[in-house]
């Protein structure tokens, strides 16, 4: 099996899927010749052309409802959004349509498509080139939304996406894109929307994480390891639909909870994962659950220090991991 | 291109069918039986005369609001029109989810619309796309109002099918109201079709108010779109003869006199003059018409208020194409 980074592997599944299915089609800014402003879509325009590789006009709203457009008439859009800041002013299209086509017309109109934006910072990106977006849609019932964090999953879970025949995000921690690496099949194969994954097996406490803090957590639990302290680590992977099970499985044995995003802490993605365990494994936690988050400012700040002290990191995880083993 | 008397029957058929049924609508909620009306009297020229352009079930259609007469053109039925303006199960819009007149009818590839207006514009351009790369030689029409013309999403809409020459042909509703608002307060050129130079494709406005007139610029505009030569901006003048909704009152922002001036010029009655000046039809014949168009919506009527609701639990389902277990 190849060693590949985790873009390559979003890469391979796109076009696998195109070469299998001539109704797979991408549209974003730049796609094309250029490949992609982080090199996803590389090669594939020399391969399947200008008509299935579309460099759309520099506008969203229409890159998504152009989409949405094409998935209606029976074809599978992968809609690329260059970075997950500018989705913006594509909101009304995949929150007052994508989500709500098939509800609305009782079934009658499924959109079947992907929506791929790379998110987050730690890059140097400032405010408008590190933004956290999960949390706007994981409210959203009749999206699905889906964070890799291995370029396992990320070829797996995106060849699920585009077969998925409902409207899915699909969030790429632009960090990891060449810094995550790991084994990916040649040729097909899915990992299903839906399951968390146990990536380490712990009995202290368990970290729920997911995208670019998971990466971080599990090498923050490595290390807690060797201070004695044994940490379980769930990679959530598909926050909407959630894998209640296993998140309430893993609680219930280690009896404390730690959920970490990088998104900032208020009305973040956290607090559901923290009122699950709250209603459903209350009785079976020795800690109160903690929550550890970016801090509540507009978005990541640009100048390196500042930068720095807005991300959530592995000393961080560290820390705040020692504080609840200690509880 | 002269239309035989058989179809200048029908189109005035389809006129005055519509026009009954939206009077009786408004009588209906007069008498408390149903919640809300929005209404296209006024506006059934353009509608029907663009209707008839299209090859019914084959092309495309992402419509609006007012587009009673369009959809009844294309083969919705009174009675499936009753059961979405009294919220009654088997709505073919929405199963009565939708407020009524946002129409969907997936059997003549009538695409489902929300209420933020000008998002139907978008999906038509993703429609004409799908269509392009699947070579088929569709196409489609999307309907909207003047004062929505002043969306982004519009614009960005007719940017996509100018740039790729798209098989769309938008069609402009101008009833010189946006609510209250009249068009100088939403663009400061004369007409809706100026702004199509400004964006690469031909723009015309006509007279929305005589139906075969309409017919012969849509039919010009579809056989462009369909021999792959674009798309086409259609302003189609006219005048809403009714306030705007159920909860308007036009009273506030327009004199009577002005509205009772515009009714000399009701479409359904410039139709009528047509077919006894080309001696189409008798008097007899259209009061005949009038007499089964009545008879009907009142069959309809009946049906509606003896159908059943939809049952509560139902406004479960569908968030998803699958059955999906989440949170
Ligand atoms: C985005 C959005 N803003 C506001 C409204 C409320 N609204 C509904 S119809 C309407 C006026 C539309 O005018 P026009 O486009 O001229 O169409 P008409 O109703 O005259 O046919 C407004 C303001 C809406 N539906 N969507
Ligand atoms: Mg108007």
């Amino acid at each position: 099996m190849a060693e590949k980074a985790l873009v390559e592997a979003i890469r391979d599944a796109m076009d696998d899927e195109m070469g299998r299915d001539e109704d797979v089609f991408i549209v974003g800014e730049d796609v094309g010749q250029r490949g992609g402003v982080f090199r996803a879509t590389e090669g594939l325009f020399e391969k399947y052309g200008g008509m299935r590789v579309v460099d759309s006009p520099l506008a969203e709203l229409s890159i998504v409802g152009v989409g949405i457009g094409a998935a209606l008439y029976g074809m599978k859009p992968i809609c690329e959004i260059q970075f997950a800041d500018f989705i913006y002013p594509a909101f009304n299209q995949i929150v007052s349509e994508a989500s709500k086509m098939l509800y609305r017309s009782d079934g009658a109109w499924p959109v079947p498509m992907v929506i791929r934006a790379p998110y987050g910072g730690g890059i140097g990106g400032g405010l408008y080139h590190s933004q956290s977006i999960e949390g706007f849609f994981t409210h959203v019932p009749g999206l699905k939304v889906v964070v890799p964090s291995t370029p396992y999953d990320a070829k797996g879970l995106l060849i699920s996406a585009i077969r998925d025949p409902n409207p899915v995000m699909y969030l790429e921690p632009k960090k990891g894109y060449r810094l995550i690496r790991g084994e990916v099949p040649e040729g097909e194969y899915i990992v299903p929307i839906g399951p968390a994954n146990i990536t380490k097996s712990g009995e202290d406490l368990t970290i729920f994480a997911y995208g670019m803090m998971h990466f971080y957590a599990l090498k923050a639990a490595e290390n807690l390891e060797k201070e004695g302290i044994s940490v379980e680590v769930v990679d959530l992977r598909t926050l909407v639909p959630v894998d209640k099970d296993t998140i309430l499985k893993s609680v219930k044995k280690t009896g404390k909870a730690l959920v970490v995003h990088e998104d900032n802490l208020t009305g973040g993605y956290g607090g559901e994962i923290a009122a699950i365990i709250a209603e459903h494994a209350f009785t079976y936690l020795d800690a109160p659950v903690r929550r550890l988050a970016g801090p509540d400012v507009p978005a990541v700040p640009f100048s390196h220090p500042m930068q720095e002290w807005f991300m959530v990191n592995e000393d961080k995880i560290m820390n705040a991991a020692r504080e609840l083993a200690n509880y | 291109m002269d239309l035989s008397s058989e179809v200048m029957r029908e189109m005035y058929w389809m006129m005055l069918l519509a026009r009954r049924l939206d009077e009786r609508a408004w009588v209906l909620h007069r008498q408390g039986k149903i919640a809300f009306h929005i209404s296209g009297i006024g506006q059934e020229a353009a509608q029907v005369g663009a209707a008839f352009a299209l090859r019914k079930g084959e092309d495309w259609v992402t419509p609006y609001y007012r587009d009673l007469a369009l959809m009844i053109s294309l083969g919705l039925t009174p009675k499936e029109y009753v059961l979405s303006l009294m919220g009654k199960a088997g709505d073919p819009s929405s199963g009565a989810r939708q407020t009524p007149s946002h129409f969907s009818l997936r059997r003549v590839n009538a695409v489902s619309q929300s209420a933020p207006v000008a998002t139907q514009c978008v999906h038509a351009s993703g429609i004409g796309l799908a269509i392009k790369m699947k070579k088929t030689n569709q196409v489609v029409l999307t309907t909207l109002g003047e004062g929505s013309t002043s969306q982004g999403e519009w614009y960005e809409a007719v940017n996509w099918a100018a740039i790729h020459q798209l098989p769309v042909v938008f069609l402009v509703q101008n009833n010189q109201y946006a609510i209250s608002v009249p068009p100088e307060m939403q663009m400061a050129v004369k007409s809706v079709a100026d702004k199509a130079c400004g964006l690469g494709l031909p723009g015309i406005s006509i007279d929305g108010t005589d139906v075969f007139g309409v017919y012969k610029s849509f039919l010009e505009a579809f056989e462009t779109a369909r021999s792959g030569n674009g798309p086409t901006l259609i302003e189609a003048k006219m005048y809403r003869l009714t306030p705007h909704s159920s909860d308007d009152d036009d009273r506030t922002y327009r004199s009577r006199e002005e509205v009772e001036e515009h009714k000399k010029k009701d479409p359904l009655l410039l139709a009528r003059q047509v077919l006894l000046e080309k001696s189409v039809a008798t008097e007899a014949e259209l009061d005949t018409l009038d007499k089964k168009a009545k008879e009907m919506i009142t069959e309809a009527v009946n049906f509606g208020e003896q159908a059943p609701y939809p049952k509560a639990e139902e406004g479960m389902h569908p968030v998803y194409f699958e059955e999906v277990q989440h949170g």
